[in-house]
């Protein structure tokens, strides 16, 4: 019920909006809203900036793409691509 | 001789001290260097693994304070080793040490709302608190501003802006630690009512409404940072920069440290030969010349080499450089299932397995850790160096390679690095896919923002450096040459030491030359391998003795005595015995504590020697001609 409501919204959009922060390429960025991964993990995620509300943008990152640097709240965090799956941005 | 300080006990009550508090990367160590100077020691704290710095900070011509410098933290909520001990040094439940009666919390001024949410926890201590925030200069050249005395209004709590590398503003802190020293502490009413600590969105809203409230302005991205990177983490020149750092690094290491290097040699060969000459023929004379002389001199040339690798470190570290090639190394370190966090300690592993050890503290998954603290031996340390630079020196010959660019002996040097790498990553692979497999931990790494690196600091490393080196060349190499002389000039014959292959280290020697003799090895270098067990370097020292004392190599030097008493494979053998083999005794003995228990430090010491043994043995057969024949049996 659930996923068929979500696939009908963003096929709604004109332009698709990435969802997660691993999704952003270079230079794009994006409005965190939630970060789906264990209270430990999440909570030093947050002091080191990532807090929901907060505008995350993609920077470099190692050859290859991953793992990327994240500017966010003054500062550059490298995340590998599977940790950044977990942080859900707004659409 | 180090600084002294009074006993603990005997002055617990009359002397003040201060803690300094700080997230990583905000300048805190270089703050805590300009307040304390050479008046500092580490230490480290009981009970567990985690580094105590202490100093000394002068006031006035009468009066100090003992500055304990905590490591860095971002939060007070003890997940890891390190914020357990700064949260237990700060309530004053850590045993052995006594709260502190103030804290210095130190925050970088052009990161001041993220920072700030740190000063929460602090602030909630209710000790006595400076708020200092660090980069004046960088907050200002980047179109930063903040007012500091409304920021002291917000918090309650009294604020410095400094710059801790430059000194501006510094008087500051003097001025709040003269008030704890007299045991004056105010502290006002804040404006802002602190939050809840555990919630870290409610932490942060407080950090922007103090920043607001002191009209904080964020500085601009540092645009050197930017273009730097644009370079630095391109996908191609990326890379190809690691390399070439990686490549003038050895090349320099390699044919600037030589004419220091020969200064040195000079040094101790002259001062050896004058005092022989001035010195009558006797017993005395022998211990200090063929026994001590040629033992510790030929330890100490290695000093401007060892202080030359550590400059480089000490460089691509303050730079903020070491940060980029971690990034860029992840991807090599999760093919042998480690994160990119087990690279700073690996990296920090080729100055000297020890920090390298205890920095691994900062991986919280156990497996991971285990497995970075077994394979950060086989990482090329400065103890090493000396042993390769002599068989280097002697035995490979100095030709260009690669249009001139990189020579030969620069370029075999660079080869035993690559292959203790290439073993670290091998047992890496091996362990963790074995009996190390575990679920992987994200990886989160600040990057900060590129820095000149001060002269200051890098000054402070090179010194804290000699001191060690030559604190070893002091003790153990020293005690080492001295009970060699003693052995090699005993039993006495006709009331003459006898030849050095009668004597006692003769007879040791000749005891286990069968059992190395398959890699090429003779008896003295049997003994430097039992002797350097305590530590790499040895090995030198007791050539040095065991040829200075053999009547046939007395009067050349170690180079030269070396290549008439080896082949080349057994050179080359001896070369990858010590790439491999964890010959360290302090290095065993943190492995131990680190891991509570003997069964992993007993099976990395058998599997390194295994590891030598075979590709020392290899290495000689393929060498010496013996190759097709004696290589079957490992195929």
């Amino acid at each position: 019920m659930q996923l068929s409501f979500k696939k009908s919204k963003s096929a709604a959009g004109a332009k698709p909006l990435p969802g997660k922060l691993s999704e952003l390429r270079e230079g794009e960025h994006g409005v965190l809203e939630r970060i789906e991964l264990p209270e430990a993990v999440s909570q030093r995620l947050m002091e080191l900036g990532f807090i929901p509300g907060t505008s995350v943008t993609a920077a470099q990152s190692a050859p290859g793409g991953d793992p990327r640097v994240f500017r966010v709240d003054g500062t550059e965090i490298a995340l590998r691509r599977e940790t950044a799956l977990h942080l859900i941005l707004k659409r | 001789m180090g600084p002294s300080f009074p006993p603990p006990a005997a002055k617990a009550n009359s002397r003040h001290t201060v803690a300094l508090v700080g997230p990583p990367n905000s300048g805190k160590t270089t703050l805590f260097n300009r307040l304390t100077g050479l008046r500092q020691k580490v230490a480290n704290f009981p009970g567990v693994t985690v580094e105590q710095h202490t100093g000394r900070a002068k006031i006035s011509a009468q009066r100090e304070v003992f500055l304990t410098d905590l490591p860095g933290i971002y939060s007070l909520k003890a997940c890891s080793e390190d914020e357990r001990v700064t949260h237990d040094v700060l309530m004053g439940t850590m045993p052995g040490t006594t709260r502190p009666d103030a804290v210095l919390l130190i925050l970088d001024a052009t990161n001041l709302t993220r920072h700030l949410t740190l000063a929460v926890p602090i602030l909630s201590l209710n000790l006595p608190t400076l708020v200092i925030l660090n980069m004046s200069d960088d907050l200002r050249s980047r179109g930063g501003e903040v007012d500091s005395a409304a920021l002291a209004a917000q918090l309650g709590a009294p604020v410095a802006l400094i710059s801790a590398s430059t000194g501006e503003g510094i008087e500051k802190i003097f001025q709040f630690l003269e008030g704890t020293a007299a045991a004056d502490h105010r502290r006002s009413t804040p404006l802002l009512q602190l939050p809840v600590l555990q919630d870290v969105p409610k932490c942060r809203q407080w950090a922007m409404q103090a920043g607001r409230g002191s009209s904080y302005q964020a500085p601009a991205h540092s645009a050197w940072t930017r273009r730097l990177d644009a370079v630095f983490l391109h996908p191609v020149a990326g890379p190809i920069v690691f390399l070439l750092v990686v490549i003038a690094v050895f090349q320099t290491i390699f044919t600037s440290a030589k004419p220091l290097m020969d200064g040195v040699q000079n040094l101790v060969s002259n001062s050896g030969a004058l005092l022989a000459g001035v010195l009558p023929e006797s017993i005395f004379r022998s211990l200090l010349i063929d026994g001590i002389w040629k033992g510790v001199g030929s330890v100490i040339v290695f000093l401007p080499q060892i202080l030359l690798l550590f400059l480089f470190i000490g460089i691509l570290e303050d730079s903020g450089y070491l940060a980029r090639a971690a990034l860029i190394a992840d991807r090599s370190m999760r093919r042998v299932g480690l994160q990119g966090k087990s690279f700073i300690p690996l990296l920090s592993a080729y100055a000297c397995a020890v920090p390298a050890i205890l920095a691994t503290r900062t991986i919280e998954n156990k497996r991971d850790r285990t497995a970075t603290i077994m394979i950060a031996p086989f990482m090329t340390c400065s103890a090493r160096l000396p042993v390769y630079t002599l068989l280097i020196a002697a035995f490979i010959e100095d030709r260009r390679l690669l249009g001139g660019f990189l020579g030969m002996r620069a370029a075999t040097m660079l080869g035993l690095y690559v292959l203790g790498f290439v073993a670290a990553f091998g047992t890496a692979r091996l362990l963790k896919s074995s009996v190390l497999k575990s679920e992987q931990t994200p990886f989160l790494l600040e990057m900060p923002p590129y820095r000149w690196p001060t002269l200051r600091s890098l000054a402070l490393r090179l010194y804290d450096r000699a001191k060690v080196f030559l604190h070893r060349a002091g003790t153990v190499i020293l005690l080492v040459a001295v009970v060699l002389w003693a052995l090699g000039s005993l039993p006495l014959e006709n009331g003459k030491p006898p030849a050095i292959e009668n004597s006692i280290v003769g007879t040791i020697g000749k005891t286990v030359e069968p059992l190395i003799a398959p890699l090429g090895f003779n008896w003295k270098i049997g003994v430097g391998l039992i002797t350097s067990i305590a530590a790499r370097e040895v090995i030198v020292g007791t050539l040095g003795t065991l040829y200075g004392m053999d009547s046939n190599t007395q009067s050349v030097g170690l180079q030269q005595a070396l290549q008439k008493d080896l082949t080349p494979g057994a050179a080359v053998a001896l070369l990858i015995f010590f790439a491999f083999a964890m010959q360290c005794m302090s290095t065993i003995a943190v492995v131990r504590r680190e891991t509570g228990g003997w069964g992993w430090p007993v099976a990395q010491f058998a599997y390194m020697t295994f590891l030598a043994y075979l590709g020392g043995f290899i290495a000689n057969h393929i060498l010496s001609g013996a190759g097709p024949s004696t290589l079957a049996l490992f195929r």
